[in-house]
């Protein structure tokens, strides 16, 4: 395959090429930019030094690692129970469907139904209980975050699950290991690439969401997304904005770091 | 490998097939070959009807790109690569685009019907001689209220909002010249100010009205103030109109101090193609039966006072969408006040949002 | 028994939660009222609406159009990727590559948007004619989806067995043949999530799109973040519903060529 790979190569290394390292070029360009156009390190310096920034980045790290933990928890079981049906791909793929409809439409339809006199509240009413808050709350913006990015935490483990080889479960029952001890010694390890997969396509996304934070938040969450909304759109300070962009970008290189190594230990 | 490969023809044929109802359509809608104007505007900021009469008219084909905010409007325009014959931006940002060249001059000669316009909505700040921009819609900041729950003499200054009775119950519309500019005006300064101290202090003011704030919100205020999930709101006139339509119970206040008056205006970007057709579609607009067709849709306020005469005596009489002059006079236009303000303002109502 | 019960009732709530605000959306579509707030009577005025408004059912074509394509081009030059990630030795030029491709993923869409704005108006500079349009906006889809692709095929080739394509060399399969009779067949559920994944992003996609469009080209997303302000009609919902119900049908469809094709395959093997 060695002679191949060259040939891979080219598709793939011009994509890198155009939209991965030019962007990324201008990026960390602006960043180095004040809002004069001078090259300066300032940027670096109010982002290190201001307690609002270094807030919104706890709070965006709280809050992607709450979502993120809520999808695992209940994708996890889904997609293993996913696994076990009839017609499981036709399964999936109801999975996937409510992602085609906007997102803005669903935080509308979520609205509705969360809302002081909405679907959720008039069904506790009818068991007597009274009506309460719950827009603009940390659950339902942790709820609503998790509902959106569920199918792709489901997506990715499900595959890891499919492809493992049902003689290794059997085999395992053979030896007389009960269900909990062949979930955590073959399940669990042989579909970890599948949720290392859906924890990178969730949690560092849920690091930049600005759109939930006003819409279902109504602003009492914020992340850095709102602040990179901000810096990008409104007070067009891209240097400022690219900047944050490119501390996400070392937190990512670092997260997979980590992970690598945790990889290599065991 | 099969499995693949049916994958494969299959989207293929998918694709095939919406191309062909993409061309199909395309055919059906425009004359293709005609000239085309393109027109940036919000979205679903035109009667579409209006659209196809101007098209009807003038023989030009209409191509109708949205935005969703000034901002966004902004970067594109300046950044490039399109070309829009008009565009419509709100009053500091037509500021903002006139400083930076990027709408053109429009002459005075090809334009018919400007008299049409209310001497009052003529002539701001912004635009002081109307010489790059032609008022599209304007309104007020102001106070929504739910009569079920509030009376109007509870929100009739904005002073008022810090009342004990609106504790966690006060929307508002997610923007800092908006959020800080209640704190000016309550302090009795101008919302254009660029003084540090009174920034602060007005700041701080605030600070007092976070534990009566339920929501920073946008557009979505409409939904929950219709809902009755919100019981007060500060939002814009034109947003308010809407609401209203829906709820019976809601009602809109200007308060006493004064407050902001908006305006999106109609403007030709410098980097436009079709001049002529964009001369044509304000002269199509600024006509009277136009203009009211158009305010009617929107249920926006039309500065177009010749408009406003084809309208129902209920919407012209109504003093919380159509001020008395002497009221008008009281409110201040938002100023472009220049990046480094701009980021001053920003920077302390983010402060002012992330702190407790 | 009881453990098929617990999925069973599982699945059954987790479809509901997932479902309801979309019912929620297709019941409105109805309403004779002109919001989400309050259903006031059925009626299909806003389905009538929806079929008179010509622009509206263009955008519809369009957007599902760039969903399509931009994912199908996505997907062929993220199996490049993988294929090339996984064939490299070097383990340093490896993770490069890994990290590279995760970038942006990672990046805000807002950010994303903006320099794929400027490095189009940049080679709208060079290149005579080349302005943002259906192509730019088609480039962008495809360039924001190939790390998600590559991301669900990985882990299937990182496990695929060395041996099988030892096997199909030394039987005297080329190149050409060991990849599409030996390693793509094994991706395939792979190359499938990816595509879905591909698809799901464009169809999503709001700040990138926004940036890169022009030329009167806009997709439904944009359309219906640029109504918020003057208020989404439920012409908006009867489009989702009529989403909803093609996408059912794809889906279906779908389901029904795939059982098609293993159910011919499992005959074939008991005639051999």
């Amino acid at each position: 395959m060695q002679k191949m790979r060259s040939l891979f190569a080219v598709p793939y290394a011009l994509w890198l090429m155009f939209f991965v390292f030019a962007p990324i070029a201008l990026i960390v360009g602006y960043s180095l930019m004040d809002i004069n156009g001078h090259l300066t390190l300032t940027n670096y310096q109010d982002f290190f030094s201001s307690s609002n920034y270094l807030l919104l980045t706890l709070s965006s790290f709280w809050y992607a690692l709450l979502i993120t933990l809520c999808t695992l928890l209940f994708g996890y079981p889904m997609a293993y129970c996913l696994t076990h049906l009839k017609h499981r791909d036709l399964w999936l793929m109801l999975v996937i469907l409510p992602t085609w409809i906007s997102l803005l439409l669903k935080a509308y339809a979520f609205i509705g139904i969360f809302g002081i006199h909405g679907g959720v509240n008039q069904f506790l009413g009818l068991f007597g209980i009274p009506a309460r808050q719950i827009l603009f709350t940390n659950f339902s913006f942790v709820f609503v975050s998790a509902y959106i990015e569920l199918p792709f935490m489901i997506l990715p483990i499900y595959n890891s699950l499919v492809e493992i080889d049902s003689s290794l479960i059997f085999a395992s029952y053979d030896l007389g290991a009960n269900k909990w001890q062949t979930f955590t010694k073959i399940i669990w390890p042989l579909s970890l690439s599948g949720v290392k997969s859906g924890i990178q396509a969730i949690f560092i996304p849920s690091l930049s969401l600005f759109m939930l934070t006003r819409l279902i938040g109504g602003n009492h969450v914020i992340t850095l997304g709102t602040a990179i909304e901000e810096h990008f759109l409104v007070t067009q300070n891209w240097g400022m904005g690219a900047t944050i962009g490119v501390v996400l970008i070392i937190i990512m290189l670092l997260v997979m770091g980590l992970t690598r190594q945790r990889k290599g230990g065991s | 490998m099969k499995k693949l490969q049916t994958l494969f023809l299959g989207v293929l044929v998918i694709i095939a097939v919406l191309f062909a109802g993409v061309l199909q359509l395309k055919k059906q809608t425009g004359m293709s070959g005609a000239e085309t104007v393109n027109i940036y505007n919000w979205g679903d900021y035109l009667a579409p009807d209006l659209i196809t009469k101007f098209e009807k008219e003038t023989g030009y084909k209409v191509n109708y790109d949205t935005f969703d905010s000034n901002e966004a409007m902004y970067t594109k325009i300046k950044q490039g690569g399109t070309s829009y014959d008009i565009t419509v931006p709100s009053d500091y940002m037509t500021q903002k685009m006139i400083k930076e060249h990027l709408v053109t001059k429009l002459s005075a000669d090809k334009i018919k019907g400007l008299a049409n316009i209310g001497p009052a909505y003529l002539n701001r700040s912004f635009d002081p001689h109307n010489q790059y921009s032609i008022p599209y819609f304007w309104g007020t900041l102001g106070i929504i209220y739910n009569d079920k729950f509030y009376q109007k003499t509870d929100v009739d200054h904005w002073s008022k909002l810090w009342d004990q009775k609106f504790r966690n119950q006060l929307m508002f519309i997610d923007g800092a010249r908006e959020y800080l500019g209640v704190g000016l005006l309550t302090l009795g300064y101008s919302q254009n100010t660029t003084d540090q101290a009174k920034l602060l202090e007005a700041s701080a003011k605030l600070r007092q009205l976070k534990p009566n704030i339920k929501a920073i919100a946008a557009d979505e205020i409409k939904m929950y103030l219709a809902d009755e999930e919100g019981r007060v709101a500060v939002e814009y006139s034109g947003e308010a109109s809407e609401m209203l339509a829906e709820n019976s119970h809601l009602h809109y206040v200007i308060p006493q101090e004064g407050t902001n008056v908006w305006f999106d205006n109609l403007v030709i970007p410098r980097s436009a193609q079709n001049k002529k057709g964009a001369y044509a579609f304000i002269n199509f607009m600024l006509r009277p039966e136009n203009a009211a067709r158009n305010a009617r849709y929107i249920g926006y306020s039309t500065p177009n006072q010749a408009a406003l005469k084809l309208l129902p005596a209920k919407i012209r009489q109504n003093q919380a969408f159509y001020p008395s002059q002497a009221q008008l006079r009281k409110m201040e236009v938002y100023q472009d006040l220049g990046q480094k303000k701009v980021q001053e303002y920003n920077d302390l109502y983010l402060t002012l949002k992330i702190k407790k | 028994m009881k453990k098929n019960k617990i999925a069973t009732l599982y699945l059954t709530v987790m479809f509901i939660v997932l479902y309801l605000p979309i019912f929620y959306l297709i019941g409105f579509s109805f309403n004779a009222g002109q919001t989400m707030n309050k259903f006031t009577g059925f009626s299909l005025v806003h389905f009538q609406e929806l079929f008179s408004d010509s622009r509206l059912l263009l955008i519809l074509l369009e957007t599902f159009l760039l969903a399509f394509l931009s994912a199908l081009l996505a997907t062929l030059v993220g199996i490049c990727g993988t294929l090339w990630i996984r064939y490299t030795k070097k383990k340093v030029t490896k993770n490069a590559l890994l990290a590279a491709n995760n970038l942006l993923l990672v990046s805000p869409d807002v950010i994303i948007g903006a320099s794929f704005l400027i490095l189009f108006t940049v080679l709208g500079k060079v290149i005579s004619g080349f302005n943002l349009g259906f192509l730019t906006v088609l480039l962008s889809h495809v360039a924001f989806s190939v790390p998600i692709v590559v991301l669900m095929i990985l882990p299937q080739l990182e496990k695929m067995n060395e041996s099988l394509i030892f096997a199909a060399q030394d039987l005297g399969a080329n190149y050409w043949q060991t990849l599409t009779n030996v390693i793509l067949p094994y991706l395939t559920p792979g190359i499938i999530a990816g595509y879905f994944m591909a698809f799901t992003y464009s169809l999503d996609d709001f700040a990138v799109t926004f940036f890169v469009t022009g030329g009167g080209f806009t997709t439904l997303s944009v359309e219906i973040y640029s109504r918020a302000r003057q208020g989404v009609s439920l012409e908006v919902n009867a489009l989702s519903t009529l989403v909803f119900v093609f996408a059912l049908v794809l889906v279906a469809g779908y389901y029904w060529i795939s059982q098609d094709g293993s159910s011919s395959r499992k005959k074939r093997k008991k005639r051999g």
